[in-house]
């Protein structure tokens, strides 16, 4: 086992801690940190697996992670997101944060699981990226799930995003490089729009938590 | 033969000499990153000579467990300084004697005793931080279990001198993912086990919020010493486990010359006051949890743990 390849799966398992701490943060800044802290691990990834293939595109793709993940999504959701909510100390869970610890437990070993299965197909392929990223897309699902504030909610999608990337990066070293550069764009218009909703939500009703707001009344007068 | 006796007694005589020592850092440290002076780095060995010189009160309806209790806490961690390498790299008498778990488990013995006799002396502070001890001790015990269940799984191995060998030849194995992850859940499991701040506070005073120091409570004169002597010393000892075994082990006496040893003190001693800085850190930027919230601490251990086994599982 080479050193590169030693360096990436370490990559890899604290990927998989920063998403499962990002279930359990109470905090929304502490929980945009740790986002950061995850996109910097899945731009690690990239430069190792980019370094041992040797692949430019893996490479590029790490600096586009940086860019646009680690550095502008955070800005947008500073400069967008009314700065009340992220003085916000306890945020609303919908399961205590030991359950959702041990569900998303459960969730890496099952992405381990499907993990394998897909690299016994195929073994050829950086067999922990795959699982990997299998279990941060199942346990980013699960802190869409559990949260109901709208900032940690998006934060859930970009971490599924990150999970599938990381997948990603180890079945399709050689994507070209336009279409992620189009995906990194998406992600950033995602955030805009969503700290823009969010904002716009806080201002009108005073709370993001958007996922009480499934049962709409109409105000009588 | 009597290299190897004289190398165990100059072992024990590392952790019982320098343990009120590394204390007395830790302490110092502490109160220096504070804004504060500090007590001297030899208060420790001052607190324990006044204490062995004072009279003993021992509770009227207390039973023999209460008084044999200082003795099992002071003996302990000298137990376990029998079975892991502190100064040495090579094997000594008892290094095959028990593994690690052997080591978990003879600390247990001394936790046992700990909490009954918190009980037995009739204090109901005593009680109360027993029963505390104990939800935070059955809580780390799956990180431990899991801990050592990937070291096992990793080194084949629990025997702390092989373990230790493993993770240098090569170095690649230093860096693999359940090498890191098993860093971080053991120093939460030492944060816990001796009671540092997210999960209690040392030098807290407040009954109602005290953890380890409630048990203490009701100890005076030599019993109160002992108890001191062997936190101490429990400290040491696992930080030794971490170091030496886990994380740096480097710098250790590979003969047996007087020189080599003389080295590895020093050697030890620095990675020992290293360590005490990064829980002076800890200390200091952490703010005493919620007694429900230490659940969620050991919780996060216990996934750093699992993920360090998956990560290994990964790699077949």
């Amino acid at each position: 086992m080479s050193l590169l390849s030693e360096l990436n799966a370490l990559a890899l398992g604290l990927f998989i801690i920063s998403t499962i701490a990002m279930t359990v943060t109470r905090q929304i800044g502490a929980c945009i940190q740790i986002f950061v802290v995850q996109s910097l691990l899945l731009a690690a990834s990239a430069f190792l697996l980019g370094a041992s293939t040797p692949s430019w595109h893996l490479i590029a793709l790490g600096c586009v992670t940086v860019i646009g993940k680690a550095i502008s999504i955070p800005w947008l959701l500073r400069a967008l997101v009314p700065s009340e909510i992220h003085r916000t100390r306890e945020l609303s869970q919908t399961i205590d944060a030991p359950t959702a610890l041990l569900a998303a437990l459960g969730l890496t070993l099952l992405g381990y699981a499907f993990g394998a299965h897909i690299v016994g197909a195929a073994p050829n392929l950086s067999s922990g990226n795959v699982s990997m990223g299998i279990a941060a897309l199942l346990v980013g699902l699960l802190l869409l799930a559990v949260r109901i504030e709208a900032v940690p909610q998006l934060l859930g999608i970009l971490a599924m995003e990150n999970g599938a990337f990381l997948a990603g990066i180890a079945i399709a070293p050689d994507f070209p490089l336009i279409a992620e550069l189009a995906i990194a764009f998406d992600v950033l218009l995602l955030g805009f729009i969503v700290a823009l909703l969010t904002r716009a939500a806080y201002r009108r009703i005073g709370t993001t938590e958007v996922g009480g707001l499934s049962a709409l009344r109409e105000r009588i007068k | 033969m009597a290299l190897s006796i004289a190398l165990n007694v100059s072992q024990l005589a590392f952790v019982l000499l320098l343990s009120p020592l590394f204390a007395g850092i830790l302490a110092r440290c502490k109160e220096i990153v504070q804004s504060k002076r500090g007590p001297s780095l030899l208060q420790p060995y001052r607190d324990l000579r006044k204490l062995f010189g004072k009279d003993e009160r021992v509770p009227q309806d207390s039973s023999w467990i209460f008084r044999a209790t200082p003795y099992v806490v002071f003996v302990v961690p000298l137990i376990v300084t029998l079975l892991i390498p502190v100064l040495t790299d090579f094997p000594l008498f008892l290094a095959f004697a028990g593994d690690m778990l052997a080591a978990g488990f003879i600390f247990a013995i001394s936790g046992f005793f700990f909490t009954l006799a918190a009980i037995d002396g009739g204090n109901p502070y005593g009680a109360m931080g027993a029963s505390r001890t104990r939800m935070v001790g059955f809580l780390a015990e799956p990180v431990i279990i899991v801990v050592l269940f990937t070291v096992s799984f990793v080194a084949n191995s629990t025997i702390p001198y092989i373990v230790q060998q493993h993770w240098v030849h090569p170095i690649a194995n230093f860096f693999s993912p359940s090498h890191i992850l098993l860093l971080i859940a053991f120093f939460m499991i030492i944060l816990a086990e001796t009671g540092k701040l997210p999960v209690d506070n040392p030098s807290g005073h407040f009954e109602l919020a005290m953890i380890d120091e409630s048990k203490v409570l009701e100890f005076s004169g030599r019993g109160a010493a002992l108890i001191k002597y062997g936190g101490y010393m429990k400290f040491t000892v696992l930080a030794v486990v971490f170091l030496n075994v886990l994380l740096t082990p480097w710098g250790l006496a590979q003969a047996g010359s007087p020189a080599d040893v003389a080295l590895a003190v020093m050697a030890v001693a620095l990675k020992i006051v290293a360590l005490s800085l990064g829980i002076v850190i800890v200390e200091s930027s952490f703010a005493k949890l919620r007694l429900f919230r230490i659940a969620e601490f050991l919780g996060a251990a216990f996934v750093v743990s699992v993920t360090a086994m998956v990560t290994q599982l990964l790699r077949l």
